[in-house]
């Protein structure tokens, strides 16, 4: 398993210095035996997968494969039936959705509709106990970077309704970087865009991962934009993992014939 | 030879748009309904209170009984709407946002005061909290009676007006999923907060057409408090009990000025919830949909 990537991080990206405010050291995450049933239906039989720390990973497979399941349970919005889940070694298993301090980025994004984009943005924030809440020009200081991050300074006073589909999609992950997440989750951040704007975002995903070095795993059903985009792919299906390597590794040896069929597909 | 129609020029119509005839048939329909079934009752209502003019109606008003009548109509309303608003928010809540066994049983059970009748619903009140059953034996030994009194008015009132709150709150909050929600817990919001910041702000106006609609029905319940509250004058006669009663002793100017000021009570209600949409129209709209 690689532990450590290339630096993608260029100089020629003035946000690096934004990196400072996230962790210092991205943290690793284990999944150990992870299983998962709804009633009889198992989601999820035991899996198990280590995240190199600071890796762009994609969790790639059709509808019913379990990777949303997955990615859920790393939240803290599900529990696993059995199995454990370990952050940097350590047992995170029982930690509630809000111990995690995982940013999470919904489906269809699931902006507060009733409030601003700052406000959106400074949720987190302000919802922490008031023994360590920023005061509110800290806030309003970090919001305005975060607006900067996703290259919209100007949207702040504005509604989700007023946005569009891109734009929600980078207030969301705004919003979920404002928490200085240790990891950041994505549910199909590409699947309520159209084409043009999925093929832009998927660089800009790219570039604020690279600039936030944090680990970042996203579910996708699309065989394209996770080879192109993540440094580690894992390929899923009926609740099992079929192939878990590099993006060039399951082109050029698929590992069973699931795998050949969907990523040529 | 020349065909007159030939050179009419054509008209096209949309396939939902009905003949001119049929419009107006339809809209005369409506009218005639509205009117016979609502303004013209509504309209004899005041017409019948103001029958020996305005000074007899005000002077039939200001009699203890009325004004009885009216601060307890007042009093219920303001104890069971807030109650009914909380439990229909509770109710909403826990059957949207959780799976659970026997969920259709339970929308079925919060329609339950749609289908009994409200006389039944009395008298079930009757039988378990009566003198003669065993809780309310007991109550009434502590000095709590519950029938004939104001709590047992209350339940009846509760009862009766159970589905509003939740029936607005629930497809409401269908629509809207649990995304939201599970974004603020995400955002390190405890249960708490996220209902207050996030659950409350987006069902504030399937909140208030419930609570608005449950008002108006709180104050107009008749055959459950009827059962239940025992008509004693001055103590426990509601407003729609108290109408009745004048109505039958033949003091037609008091019980239809008493019936005037509920009706009226009744359209202020139409007339706030009119007046928030006009006002909120925009917000309205843009929080609708995303």
């Amino acid at each position: 398993m690689l532990t450590s990537l290339p630096q993608r991080t260029a100089i020629r990206n003035p946000r690096a210095q934004a990196r400072k405010t996230f962790e210092k050291q991205p943290m690793h995450i284990e999944i150990d035996e992870i299983s998962k049933s709804f009633g009889t239906t198992a989601a999820l039989h035991p899996v198990s997968l280590s995240l190199p720390s600071g890796a762009l990973v994609a969790l790639l497979g059709p509808s019913g494969s379990g990777k949303t399941t997955l990615l859920r349970i790393l939240g803290g919005l599900e529990f696993p039936t059995s199995g454990r889940v370990l952050f940097d070694g350590q047992d995170a298993t029982g930690l509630s959705v809000q111990e995690r301090r995982a940013g999470f980025v919904f489906q269809s994004y699931a902006l507060f509709r009733h409030m601003t984009v700052f406000d959106n943005i400074a949720y987190g924030l302000n919802a922490r106990p008031r023994a360590s809440r920023p005061t509110k020009a800290e806030i309003a200081r970090r919001v305005t970077k975060l607006l900067d991050l996703i290259q919209l300074p100007d949207i702040g006073a504005r509604y989700p309704s007023q946005l569009s589909g891109g734009q929600r999609q980078r207030v969301a992950l705004a919003r979920a970087l404002a928490i200085e997440p240790r990891m950041l989750l994505l549910d199909e951040p590409f699947g309520a865009l159209d084409a043009k704007v999925r093929k832009e975002l998927r660089q800009g995903l790219r570039d604020i991962h690279d600039t936030t070095g944090l680990t970042t795993v996203f579910v996708t059903h699309d065989q394209e934009e996770a080879m192109e985009l993540a440094d580690l792919v894992v390929v899923m299906s009926m609740g099992r993992i079929e192939q878990i390597g590099k993006p060039q590794d399951i082109r050029a040896r698929p590992a069973t014939a699931f795998v050949k069929d969907f990523i040529t597909a | 030879m020349s065909d007159a129609s030939l050179a009419k020029p054509v008209r096209f119509r949309a396939a939902t748009e009905e003949s001119p005839a049929t419009r107006w048939a339809l809209i005369t329909v409506a009218f005639a309904g509205l009117a016979i079934l609502v303004f013209a009752p509504l309209i004899a209502v005041f017409v019948e209170a103001l029958a020996d003019g305005v000074a007899a109606s005000l002077k039939s008003l200001a009699s203890p009984d009325a004004r009885d009548a009216i601060r307890l109509t007042l009093t219920i309303a303001a104890i069971s709407v807030p109650l009914n608003a909380i439990f229909g928010i509770a109710a909403a809540w826990f059957i949207t946002k959780f799976d659970f066994r026997g969920k259709a049983f339970l929308i079925t059970l919060i329609d339950l005061p749609f289908s009994v009748s409200p006389v039944v619903a009395g008298l079930c009140i009757v039988l378990m909290f009566g003198a003669n059953s065993a809780i309310g034996g007991w109550l009434v030994a502590q000095g709590y009676p519950i029938v004939f009194a104001m709590p047992g008015i209350i339940l009846a009132t509760m009862f009766v007006t159970f589905p509003f709150v939740a029936r607005e709150l629930i497809p409401v909050m269908i629509e809207q999923g649990r995304a939201e929600e599970e974004a603020a817990l995400t955002l390190g919001a405890s249960g708490w907060r996220t209902f207050w910041t996030v659950t409350l702000p987006n069902i504030r106006w399937a909140l208030l057409y419930g609570v608005l609609l449950c008002n108006a029905r709180a104050m107009g319940e008749f055959g459950a408090v009827a059962v239940v509250s025992g008509k004693i004058r001055g103590e426990t006669a509601t407003m729609p009990t108290t109408i009745e009663m004048l109505y039958q002793e033949y003091l037609s100017v008091a019980a239809f000025s008493l019936a005037a000021v509920l009706a009226l009570l009744a359209l202020v209600t139409l007339l706030l919830k009119t007046a928030l949409e006009i006002r909120h129209a925009d917000q309205l709209a843009a929080t609708h949909r995303h």
